[in-house]
């Protein structure tokens, strides 16, 4: 019997396949650490208004990654659930960027971290709307919508702590100069990238790095945020290379499987 | 009957005993107002403060799907404490003021969220349990004779009843489940019993506000007829389950048509009451700690939003 997506997946040989792999759950990672990372806010919020935004967010990325590890699941065709995929794998198997994975911090910290990725995210998503594996494409055309209201969201918030009062300036500063090193890492591709760019299924990072840029120009501009020139990029989390953050991160998320392994919750 | 003879007062219970909806322009007794802040006040500071023991597993859920349908929850029950604050606001308090009376201990909330959350069962636990306790001290309220507060109460226990079906699939899936987890789901059910009988409030001898509340319908049922509700509704449910309720009392009484059952622990639940809870100090620390370390944030709102109305861009 073939599997549902084969129609939805061009002729592609078993190679691309598994590069395709590779690059869904790369996704999946993402977004995940990202709403695990929000998630970790709940009822500790600056504001209750905010603390309901950042849950929503946080929602719409957990459900954009159960999206793409059933896909993976798919792909990989060994009976591996969702589950599966995020439970049961170590620090170094997982392909997040680093980004993502940097811990919550203060709230200028959060939003800094978000519209970084956000801004990425949208993007993207726009792109992958129309790449020939429809199934991918169908997942980002029902995301691209959230991500258009988190780049949003996070981008007024930039402004606001932008230009806010001196308190909160200095603190989106700070932010920045922490977070900055970690925005290279996601438009410089993998092997595994560069590999799926060549047949056309990831789209070229080169024009989305050009819209990122001049939509945080754009923000940063009206927060009266200085951008940051020639900063160390630090790659390595979308090849296993992580962060130690990481490591705590997974501990947590993972508990329950690892303690009671192959258990129905 | 000429109203024209009654008073003010007379006049507004009238009202009330026709079932007519009190709204915010209406004139109303001090007492009434300053008994209706306190308790949707309370309510409010429940949901909020109710965030904390369920948010405490968000991180840690078994499974995709049960993490989102938790965190989904918790952040349902920031949005009642939402439409409870703007309902308390229509009686002409201020939200700050009410989180002021919060974190300095003046204002309550709910006993319950001062029990700690030790395993994923207590997850299911809450949601069957916790929950249906405050559906049915909350569905009466649906009919409470403010207006405000009432339309509030009608989209709470719409969510409520979601979260209690969610809950006792917990656990259900749980008694279903391997012996580790059966034993996880009776666990839990042995911490979580007695604290959640001690949410309808102490024994109507001792709840002296029931008899005015209930005239002012503010109140539908007293704490203990409600108590007994539960009782018989949840009983019924944990032998579904396969779950033995703790309580060596508890028996089927024929001629009442309704469970008998021990009595609580009342010096635990004034222990409780009085800031003495498991958790007590740790609950109220995380709403300070989250209070105070967002007012840089909420300043930096403020600062933002003048400096555009000055300079003319809404
Ligand atoms: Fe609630
Ligand atoms: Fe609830």
């Amino acid at each position: 019997m073939q599997d549902t997506h084969t129609i939805l997946l061009p002729e592609v040989t078993p190679e691309v396949r598994q590069q395709l792999f590779d690059y869904v759950l790369q996704l999946a990672d993402t977004s995940l650490i990202l709403a695990h990372r929000l998630s970790e806010w709940c009822g500790h919020g600056p504001i209750l208004e905010q603390d309901l935004a950042m849950a929503n967010i946080s929602l719409d990325l957990l459900g954009e990654a159960r999206s793409y590890y059933q896909y993976a699941a798919e792909l990989e065709g060994q009976g591996r659930t969702e589950d599966d995929l995020a439970y049961l794998r170590s620090a170094v198997q997982y392909r997040n960027p680093l980004l993502v994975e940097q811990p919550n911090g203060d709230f200028a910290h959060t939003i800094v971290r978000q519209f970084l990725y956000d801004a990425f995210h949208y993007h993207l998503l726009v792109q992958l709307q129309t790449g020939p594996d429809r199934q991918l494409a169908a997942i980002a055309e029902k995301s691209v919508k959230e991500a258009a209201y988190h780049v949003k969201w996070s981008a007024e918030w930039v402004i606001r702590l932008g230009d806010g009062t001196d308190e909160s300036r200095r603190r989106v500063e700070t932010a920045i100069n922490a977070l900055w090193r970690y925005q290279g890492e996601l438009t410089t591709p993998t092997p595994t990238e560069q590999a799926l760019q060549a047949v056309g299924f990831v789209p070229g990072y080169a024009a989305i790095q050009q819209q990122i840029d001049q939509h945080v120009a754009r923000v940063f501009e009206e927060a009266t945020l200085a951008v940051p020139q020639g900063v160390f990029a630090q790659k390595g989390g979308k090849t296993g290379r992580h962060s130690e953050h990481l490591g705590y991160l997974l501990t947590e998320l993972q508990y329950m499987q690892r303690a009671y392994p192959g258990m129905k919750w | 009957m000429e109203t024209a003879e009654l008073t003010q007062e007379e006049q507004f219970q009238t009202r009330i005993d026709a079932d007519v909806r009190i709204e915010p322009k209406d004139w109303m007794p001090e007492a009434y107002r300053k008994t209706l802040i306190r308790q949707i006040s309370q309510h409010a500071h429940s949901e909020i403060v109710g965030m904390l023991p369920e948010g405490n597993w968000i991180t840690r859920a078994p499974s995709l799907k049960r993490k989102a349908i938790l965190l989904a929850k918790v952040q349902d029950e920031a949005g009642h404490g939402l439409y409870l604050y703007s309902a308390a606001e229509t009686l002409g308090a201020s939200r700050d003021q009410m989180l002021a009376d919060l974190h300095s201990g003046k204002a309550k909330y709910s006993s319950i969220f001062n029990y700690p959350t030790l395993s994923w069962a207590d997850m299911g636990t809450i949601g069957w349990l916790v929950d249906g306790a405050a559906i049915l001290n909350q569905v009466p309220l649906c009919r409470t004779s403010y207006g405000p507060y009432a339309r509030a109460m009608v989209r709470v226990c719409k969510e409520e009843s979601f979260h209690q079906r969610q809950g006792f699939e917990i656990m259900q899936t749980l008694s279903e489940g391997t012996p580790e987890q059966k034993q996880m789901a009776q666990e839990a059910l042995n911490r979580w019993w007695w604290p959640t009988l001690m949410m309808f409030g102490p024994k109507d001898a001792d709840s002296p506000n029931t008899e005015q509340s209930m005239k002012w319908r503010i109140k539908r049922f007293t704490n203990d007829e409600l108590r007994q509700k539960f009782v018989d509704m949840m009983v019924p449910q944990a032998e579904f389950l396969g779950l033995t309720v703790p309580d060596e009392k508890l028996r089927w009484n024929e001629a009442k048509q309704g469970y008998d059952f021990g009595e609580v622990d009342w010096a635990e639940f004034w222990d409780v009451v009085k800031g003495n809870g498991p958790c007590s100090r740790e609950r109220l620390q995380a709403r300070v700690d989250a209070w105070n370390e967002g007012e840089w944030v909420r300043e930096a709102a403020l600062a933002h939003a003048a400096k555009r109305s000055a300079r003319g861009k809404v």
